[in-house]
């Protein structure tokens, strides 16, 4: 029998509680975790058809398109696409980059970075699911891995049997195959750099440079273990695109969407459901079976969702089974998603100010760049005043001043200018290797596609130079086309 | 150090427990390869430390297993350099002066070479590209004080002016006001004679034609009876606009009575012939030579 005044003495004794938890009542939250293996399933479907397509194109053009050839005439390479490291020139098709003109290439990459935030504003994470390179191999190597070790349950109770011949030849076919693909993308990246046909024969003879076993032996390597072992880690943990991609979507871009309105609540299929008190996710974890980052959509957009929408082909083939409408998971912009749940009309809003901000900075970019190569000519000049000495006394008084004139012949003949200055009066010219005297005007010549430098003196006689400094500009003037260029520079005097 | 673990409820997934201005982060576990990589950047830099130079000693330092030295690559690279460079030494070397500036790739070589001899050799008295200073004279005109054909600068440069090598140019102007040669007034006169044979008007027309007789019995002999100058004696030619010592009155006075001679090292010791040949051709092609 209890003591009832000794429980009445500890009941009225004020007592805290600390606020602590001890060691085993603390969840384990280790730093680390290993990685949870993705089994992704099969499935047929319109999404899947378009991945498939986006897929067949995108490497058709990468593995194909070095081989294009394009007639520059005898001494230039002929091939379409050429980054001509050693020669100092990008080639793309009739358009021909010289290394100061490589602000061509910063557009380019300006407009694909401007297209893709408008892409993603209107349409989600279609890049993601659809056009990186990641996904596009990873997908690849997937196909290659069902096609060898079968679909989803039987590369798992594969990976979960114990080592046999079968394993070993799947794994080591698989393996095979996957390396070969590596090297064949490897290979076609050096094509870019180098001649594809000349590029494939040294290789396979030895014959290429350090350098071309280097970086075939690299991008094997990267595209092997990014494709084949790392997957959907890189999207998780290495790239940078998921984590801005909250920056780029807004209430009104299509983004895969689970309609939790319809869906919930969510529970397993029983004989003759009541359809008007349940939601018609059936719980069949389809949707997170095909997902190749293995996520639940359910739970929302996240960062690892990369926007594929297998899903929608996995729930819609569910649906239909059970007699269900279809697009439980769907594309739809947040807004629509919110209109649909209270019955409102829906609208697919793609001209908005985001997007159309995007489109007029990408036109204005395009506009300038198309501007820029229309008018790029095929002759530059440079022209370089003297630093010491800045001006020269000759011996009957006249004042001489000497620069350097580099000509930029980019026509594949050798031509000849035609140099004059304006804004002197009575000027002589004279330039070394080409005349000892001092002429009225210089012909110089310059290469094919190259450059010619020439130290050129002009003479001017005492009493026309009046000024300290004068401007002038020389005027170069190709013989051949009539073509010309200048640059403004300055002539000094006492 | 948080007391509580925290759930997001939205990801079920742990926060770190603090919180800024209302936002809270999510604690998600890295993953173990994460982890592996960063391990393996440790026993790789571990690999680093022994086979490349690493840790200073008291006296000096861990030289590494490899022993490379940068000072090494350095001197094989510069090897390497100058055996790319041989081709063109060697037909700068054979060919002479006046071959090279014919023959455009050896031309262009030989000035690339010429020039950066000058900025180290000459550039300190005559100025960086020939420009001059005061009583240096600019080698970028076409007035030679000893002559400005490509022997003739070869020699200047190999021998120097005024200097204790056996073969040195060497001349000498007398000192007419202060070894008393002239008096002051006929030195004056002389000056202003001077003056008439560049075409320039002199402050006193009378005492430039009493100065043409002192100028033919005194000065004609070296300078030239119209003031040509001789260069084979390094005599400066009067009849032009270039004055080294100054073009005024009272400075062609001072350099009659007590004139400045320049002296110029001999480079022949210094450089080697090949080298000597390129400054040749350099200081030939800025503008002047002849």
């Amino acid at each position: 029998m209890p003591d009832s005044n000794l429980e009445r003495t500890v009941q009225s004794t004020q007592v805290e509680t600390e606020d602590v938890l001890s060691r085993s009542e603390q969840k384990t939250h280790s730093l680390f975790a290993g990685r949870v293996k993705v089994y992704p399933q099969k499935i047929k479907g319109t999404v899947r058809r378009w991945k498939w397509a986006t897929l067949v194109v995108l490497l058709a053009i990468y593995y194909l398109a070095p081989w294009i050839r394009w007639d520059r005439g005898p001494d230039a390479p002929d091939q379409a696409i050429l980054v001509d490291i050693p020669g100092r020139r990008l080639y793309f098709f009739f358009i021909e980059i010289w290394p100061q003109e490589v602000y061509f290439l910063t557009a380019l990459l300006v407009l694909a970075a401007l297209g893709l935030f408008l892409v993603t504003a209107l349409f989600g994470r279609v890049w993601c699911g659809f056009t990186c390179p990641q996904t596009v191999w990873t997908d690849l190597f997937m196909w290659v891995e069902r096609l060898i070790e079968g679909d989803r349950n039987q590369r798992m109770k594969l990976d979960r049997a114990p080592l046999s011949l079968e394993k070993v030849a799947k794994k080591g076919a698989k393996h095979a195959v996957w390396l070969v693909i590596a090297l064949l993308t490897g290979g076609a990246w050096i094509m870019y750099f180098q001649d594809a046909p000349r590029f494939v024969v040294a290789f396979f003879t030895g014959q290429s440079g350090a350098g071309a076993y280097f970086f075939v032996g690299l991008f094997t390597a990267t595209t092997y273990l990014l494709a084949g072992w790392a997957r959907e880690q890189v999207c998780t943990y290495m790239c940078p695109w998921p984590r801005f991609q909250a920056a780029l979507l807004d209430e009104d871009s299509l983004v895969v969407t689970y309609e939790g309105w319809r869906g919930e609540p969510r529970g397993k299929l029983k004989k003759n459901p009541d359809w008007s008190a349940r939601g018609d996710c059936i719980e069949c974890k389809k949707c997170v079976a095909v997902c190749p980052t293995g996520i639940d959509i359910r739970d929302g957009i996240q960062l690892e969702c990369i926007g594929c929408g297998l899903c929608i082909d996995a729930c819609n083939s569910v649906m239909e089974k059970i007699g269900r409408p279809r697009n439980l998971i769907t594309w739809d912009s947040e807004n629509n998603q919110k209109a649909r749940a209270e019955g409102r009309p829906t609208r697919l809003r793609l001209l908005r100010a985001r997007s159309l901000a995007y489109v007029a900075v990408l036109l204005v970019i395009v506009g300038i760049t198309g501007v820029g190569l229309a008018g790029r000519s095929s002759l530059d000049v440079n022209v370089t005043h003297d630093r010491n000495p800045l001006f020269v006394t000759l011996s009957d008084g006249a004042i001489r001043n000497g620069y350097e004139v580099r000509i930029l012949n980019k026509t594949r003949e050798d031509r000849d200018y035609a140099l004059t200055v304006e804004g002197l009066q009575d000027a002589r010219f004279m330039a070394i290797g080409v005349t000892d005297d001092f002429v009225d005007q210089l012909v110089l010549a310059a290469p094919a596609d190259g450059v010619a430098a020439y130290q050129v003196y002009v003479t001017v006689p005492r009493d026309r130079v009046t000024q300290q400094q004068t401007d002038v500009r020389f005027v170069i003037e190709d013989l051949a086309s009539g073509e010309t260029d200048g640059q403004n520079e300055v002539f000094r005097g006492p | 150090m948080p007391t509580k673990i925290e759930k997001d409820s939205l990801t079920g997934r742990e926060t770190t427990g603090h919180e800024w201005d209302g936002i809270k982060e999510l604690n998600n576990p890295l993953p173990r390869w994460w982890l592996y990589v960063f391990y393996g950047t440790i026993a790789w830099s571990l690999v680093w430390f022994v086979l490349y130079p690493s840790w200073p000693w008291i006296d000096g330092y861990f030289e590494g297993v490899l022993g490379r030295q940068e000072r090494q690559v350095l001197d094989s690279r510069m090897a390497q350099a100058q055996a790319a460079q041989a081709q063109y030494l060697d037909a700068v070397a054979a060919a002479s002066p006046a071959e090279i500036l014919e023959e455009p790739q050896l031309l262009t070589f030989a000035l690339a070479g010429g020039e950066a001899a000058f900025a180290d050799n000459c550039a300190p008295c005559h100025g960086l590209g020939g420009a001059g200073q005061a009583q240096y004279p600019v080698l970028a005109d076409d007035d030679w004080i000893w002559g400005g054909t490509l022997d003739a600068i070869r020699q200047t440069i190999a021998y120097g002016i005024r200097n204790e090598h056996p073969q040195s140019r060497f001349s000498e102007m007398p000192a007419y006001g202060a070894m008393n040669i002239l008096g002051r007034e006929e030195i004056v006169d002389v000056a202003n004679h001077v003056l008439t044979l560049s075409g320039s008007e002199p402050p006193d027309p009378a005492a430039a034609d009493r100065g043409a007789a002192i100028y033919e019995a005194q000065c004609s002999a070296c300078h030239g009876a119209d003031g040509g100058g001789m260069t084979d004696l390094g005599a400066p030619a009067l009849n032009d606009q270039i004055w080294l010592y100054g073009g005024t009155l009272p400075e062609i006075v001072a350099q009659i009575s007590q004139p400045r001679q320049g002296a110029m090292p001999a480079w022949a010791p210094r450089l080697d012939d090949t080298m000597i040949d390129m400054l040749t051709v350099y200081v030939h092609t800025r503008g002047g030579g002849e």
